[in-house]
């Protein structure tokens, strides 16, 4: 087992210099001179083309290629990722002080989903068939299709202007926090239903089920000790993935409720063009799906003792 | 020899051809016939043909020129000259829609239907090839996971700018990590099969094995994510279109609709829930439809 979470920890090296490369890779590829994209949207004519040649004596795109991929990694890995185009702060300092506010918001989320989702899944699994299984099911379809931007005004427009009774937007204590959780949360609790809907459905038709069963355990029991057991284990590796998306959709939820979280930071990179920030940003959140997925493999690892033997 | 009487041996007769016709129907027809029993489905597909009719009638179907101003006519409430009534500058809401379904089905469906190749090519190549090839593919799509949904979308636009293009290619790459490794998947326990084997010990050359024993057999689930990808570009698009990087004003799309309509909440809410309602109704028909696509397709589910 050991050697499985170290084998784990040790691919997931490659995989953030990967990730590293590709943003990389991608600002190649910038139609023509990525230093531009390192110029501020504001300056023009004289001024940007000596801030130009400011820009590629800092970062040296006049250098051959793998001396400045090897300068990026180098500066990337060592957690610098330039000063905003817009502040002309160090997107690092921006950032570690944001992921206290995301990272509040993201564990929010993710306990509403994994709750509504664990819970809507089986029971909507035990009722198949019957009304609460479709109306559990048509729930869960909706909240994996609706934008989630557009969910998030619906929700300001009824509880933030016609029933005032919460915060439209901004940091403050746990009412603040509602609305951006439940938007958050529901997309990913939908898709979460629906899979441990699925996963449990397949439980329950196993042979040790019914066997169970025809033991004579009682319903209660067949449920919990031997279904739930099984059909939950598929699901720790979806949880993962979820927390991932939750990741992602904060980009959009935090701006819409100017939540100040590495989301709302990327969003704002986006609008001001500020290249450094957009990369800063996205490379910390593949760095933490990285880590995420890390942590799921080993809590997988845990609780499946048949992935320990293999 | 037993004796057989001739009545009997005609009724044997029978039913051996009605053996042999539902035989000849399993495949595609079964599934038809598995997916037109969903009810769901069918309310799904049929929305989406709605959709379609109107996005491709567009001209005919609006009431109103799209990207005509009307600064008189600003914000009004839907009337029975203007349907969903106006926007901020006074255009027909209604009409924008209507084109608006041309560029975002149109975009969804391109963009997932290129990535959906290219994925099923690397992951055909990927699976059927293993080695080295095999290992460095599902390295660099390991990578591509690490930047969920959006985020590479982000990534790429910011970098290349907003265009009806770089959208497309941007769908197209998310789709293709997904894809590979399910193709990958199947064709990892397709290879073993009697059938493959027999194909290869008579000689058949890779890239046949791979377009006519491979390919067809891993259809399915290829399907089935491929309906999937298009409700997700769709939303992708709708996001996009939200942080200013998708389709760009005043092409009327329904992501840049809704995320015009955010700044006049107050005054005129529905500039803003028409364009989400519809993008959410879209969405959930499609993956009506892919929902059932999976029950039908796939042997295991069925019951």
């Amino acid at each position: 087992m050991q050697k499985y979470i170290i084998r784990r920890l040790l691919l997931a090296i490659p995989t953030i210099v990967g990730a590293i490369t590709l943003v990389w890779f991608a600002m190649q590829l910038a139609p023509g001179d990525p230093a531009l994209m390192f110029v501020p949207p504001d300056y023009q004519g004289e001024d940007a083309a000596a801030y130009l040649e400011k820009i590629n004596e800092k970062y040296g795109f006049n250098d051959p290629l793998p001396l400045q991929y090897a300068r990026y990694m180098r500066n990337t890995l060592g957690f610098d990722f330039g000063t905003s185009l817009r502040t002309m702060r160090p997107v690092s300092e921006d950032l570690v002080r944001r992921v206290p506010n995301s990272v509040r918001l993201g564990v929010a989320a993710f306990l509403l989903a994994a709750a509504m989702g664990i819970s809507l899944g089986v029971l909507a699994a035990i009722k198949r068939g019957t009304w609460v299984d479709s109306a559990l099911m048509v729930f869960a379809l909706v909240g994996v299709s609706m934008p989630s931007f557009w969910f998030a005004y619906v929700l300001i427009l009824l509880f933030g202007l016609y029933i005032p009774i919460l915060p439209p937007s901004g940091l403050g204590g746990v009412k603040h926090m509602i609305l951006p959780t439940i938007v958050l949360g529901y997309g990913s609790a939908g898709s979460l239903t629906r899979y441990v809907r699925s996963s449990m459905l397949e439980v329950i038709n196993q042979d040790f089920v019914r066997t169970a069963r025809s033991k004579g355990v009682s319903e209660r029991n067949v449920l919990i000790k031997h279904a739930l057991r099984n059909g939950l284990l598929p699901v720790v590796n979806v949880l993962g993935i979820n927390l991932a998306f939750i990741l992602a959709g904060s980009i959009i939820v935090e701006s819409v409720f100017a939540w100040p979280g590495v989301g709302l930071y990327l969003f704002d990179g986006v609008q001001g063009r500020d290249f450094p920030v957009v990369q800063g940003a996205c490379l910390l959140i593949a760095a933490s799906v990285v880590l995420v997925n890390l942590l799921t493999d080993v809590m997988l690892v845990l609780v499946d003792p048949r992935i320990r033997f293999e | 020899m037993a004796y057989v009487a001739p009545e009997d041996s005609y009724k044997q007769k029978i039913a051996q051809l009605e053996a042999d016709e539902l035989l000849r129907i399993s495949g595609t027809k079964r599934a038809w016939l598995e997916f037109r029993r969903n009810r769901f489905a069918l309310v799904g597909t049929a929305f989406i043909i709605f959709i379609a009719f109107m996005g491709a009638f567009a001209p005919i179907v609006s009431t109103h020129d799209p990207y005509k101003q009307s600064l008189r006519k600003r914000m009004k409430p839907p009337t029975t000259e203007h349907w969903m009534g106006t926007d901020e500058l006074g255009r027909d809401v209604y009409s924008r829609l209507v084109y608006g379904a041309r560029i975002s089905l149109f975009v969804g469906i391109v963009g997932t239907t290129v990535g959906v190749i290219c994925g099923t090519i690397v992951g055909l190549i990927s699976g059927f090839f293993g080695g080295w090839v095999d290992t460095l593919v599902m390295r660099v799509i390991d990578i591509m996971y690490a930047f969920p949904g959006i985020v590479l979308a982000i990534l790429i636009i910011s970098v290349l700018g907003p265009s009806l293009i770089n959208l497309i290619i941007v769908l197209a790459i998310y789709a293709i990590p997904t894809l590979s490794r399910i193709v990958r998947g199947n064709v990892l326990s397709l290879k073993e099969q009697d059938y493959v084997q027999a194909a290869q010990a008579l000689g058949a050359g890779r890239l046949r094995i791979m377009y006519l024993h491979l390919l067809p057999n891993t259809m399915a689930p290829i399907i089935v994510y491929a309906t999937l990808g298009v409700a997700f570009a769709i939303l992708t698009t709708a996001a996009l279109g939200f942080l200013g990087l998708g389709v760009q004003p005043p092409q009327a799309e329904w992501g840049n609709m809704l995320s015009n309509g955010r700044q006049y909440l107050r005054k005129a809410p529905l500039l803003m829930i028409f364009p989400g309602a519809l993008i959410s109704m879209t969405v959930i028909s499609i993956n009506l439809i892919g929902d059932a696509l999976r029950d039908a397709l796939d042997p295991y589910i069925q019951s």
